[in-house]
């Protein structure tokens, strides 16, 4: 049986990916949001995770709105980053896991989630920042699973479905015949908006309620509908369903071993959240 | 999608995603940079050839954010768009709220006060 060690969850914000670029960890702007991470890098240094689930959305790299899928796992040996339009730096090719991707898709596709499978898959900052953030200056350690779910394009997947794929993901983990560690690592929000007159919202207050109610009373976010988290944490502040699926993977109770949060990173309510299985 | 409009907020729906695609697409395209240097050597032509509507073409030669929005944009491709001409989302933030950058980035560290008690409202639950 693999092993679930706990769940990373953090902003992806672009910025940060230009800040390591030009090696402003040590900046004003920068340190209180770079220093929130030293715990979790040394969570990871103590459980040596093998693989990491991670769960984000795509921003108009791999998938176009040609085809959009609700929920998409890839299943490469190989994920490449590629230029994005606005100057992000790419990273070098970061392996996958095969066996786990399709040890997840048949899982829930018995499950009755009926995914989209993807052997090729480029990799976005949501994947490449998080990846840089937890093992800074080095090819991660860990072998890759990239879950993308549509933050875009509504209707999006409800909360409260979200929540479910993630259970269905951890069964599906939970009875994968090997004996490697899982780090579950989950991106994108907390709230923020780009567009749209209402564009530079924050809103602190639900920012904590997620936070909160993400260590053991997830189903407290599931009662929202996906017009309610728009109001409530901005129109990519539903980004909050990444890590919502990735608290579904870690199942019933963890506990809080770390928590930043950190108000401006760009425009978004940049947070850090580090979960521990009970 | 249910319930009210949202005040100076606009869903990027099936209606949206059908009116914008064509404008969309092009922003895709801006991925690649060759496509961003011919895009940048005839606007208009480039415009042309992804079949963008009027509407469409006149929000991008007025670089105009909430017109694109209005034109079926999604931001994210839209950031593509921007990205050309080296703005940020800050810049386009200030833009779609009248503000100036400094006053827009300004609002933003306001929320900075909130930062201690959000991080500490963890502890209870540890």
């Amino acid at each position: 049986m693999s092993e679930i060690l706990g769940g990373i969850s953090t902003s992806h914000v672009p910025a940060i990916g230009g800040a390591i670029a030009k090696r402003l960890q040590q900046d004003l702007y920068w340190k209180p949001f770079f220093d929130g991470f030293d715990r979790a890098r040394a969570w990871l240094a103590e459980h040596q995770p093998d693989i990491a689930v991670l769960v984000y959305n795509d921003h108009g790299l791999n998938f176009f709105l040609d085809k959009m899928p609700t929920f998409a796992i890839g299943a490469a040996a190989t994920y490449t980053s590629s230029d994005e339009g606005w100057g992000i730096p790419t990273i070098a090719p970061v392996r996958g896991d095969q066996e786990l991707s399709w040890a997840i898709i048949e899982g829930v596709v018995a499950d009755e989630f009926d995914v989209t499978t993807c052997q090729e898959m480029l990799i976005d900052h949501a994947v490449t920042i998080p990846l840089q953030l937890l093992w800074p200056d080095r090819p991660p350690p860990v072998r890759i699973v990239p879950i993308s779910v549509n933050t875009v394009q509504h209707p999006l997947p409800s909360a409260a479905r979200c929540l479910k794929f993630g259970q269905a993901i951890g069964r599906a983990i939970a009875g994968y015949s090997s004996d490697e560690k899982v780090v579950v690592v989950s991106t994108g929000g907390l709230s923020h908006q780009l567009d749209g007159e209402r564009a530079g919202m924050i809103n602190p207050e639900f920012d904590q309620l997620c936070l909160n109610s993400l260590v053991n009373e997830p189903t407290k976010l599931t009662g929202y509908s996906t017009r309610d988290l728009v109001e409530l944490s901005g129109t990519q502040g539903v980004e909050i369903l990444n890590w919502i699926v990735g608290r579904g993977i870690l199942g019933s109770r963890t506990r809080e071993i770390h928590r930043n949060y950190h108000v401006p990173i760009s425009n978004t309510a940049s947070a850090l959240q580090v979960l521990e299985l009970a | 999608m249910s319930g009210a409009p949202i005040p100076g907020t606009y869903l990027f729906d099936g209606r949206m995603a059908r009116k914008g695609y064509a404008l969309n697409k092009m922003c895709y395209s801006f991925n690649d940079a060759k496509n961003r240097r011919e895009f940048q050597m005839d606007e208009a032509a480039y415009c042309e050839r992804f079949g963008l509507s009027d509407e469409q073409k006149l929000a991008i030669k007025n670089r105009s954010v909430l017109a694109l929005l209005a034109a079926g944009g999604n931001v994210y491709y839209l950031a593509k768009f921007a990205g050309i001409f080296g703005l940020n989302v800050q810049d386009i933030g200030a833009q779609q709220t009248g503000l100036s950058v400094q006053e827009f980035k300004t609002r933003l560290a306001s929320y900075a006060k909130f930062n201690a008690a959000v991080t500490a409202g963890g502890t209870s639950h540890v």
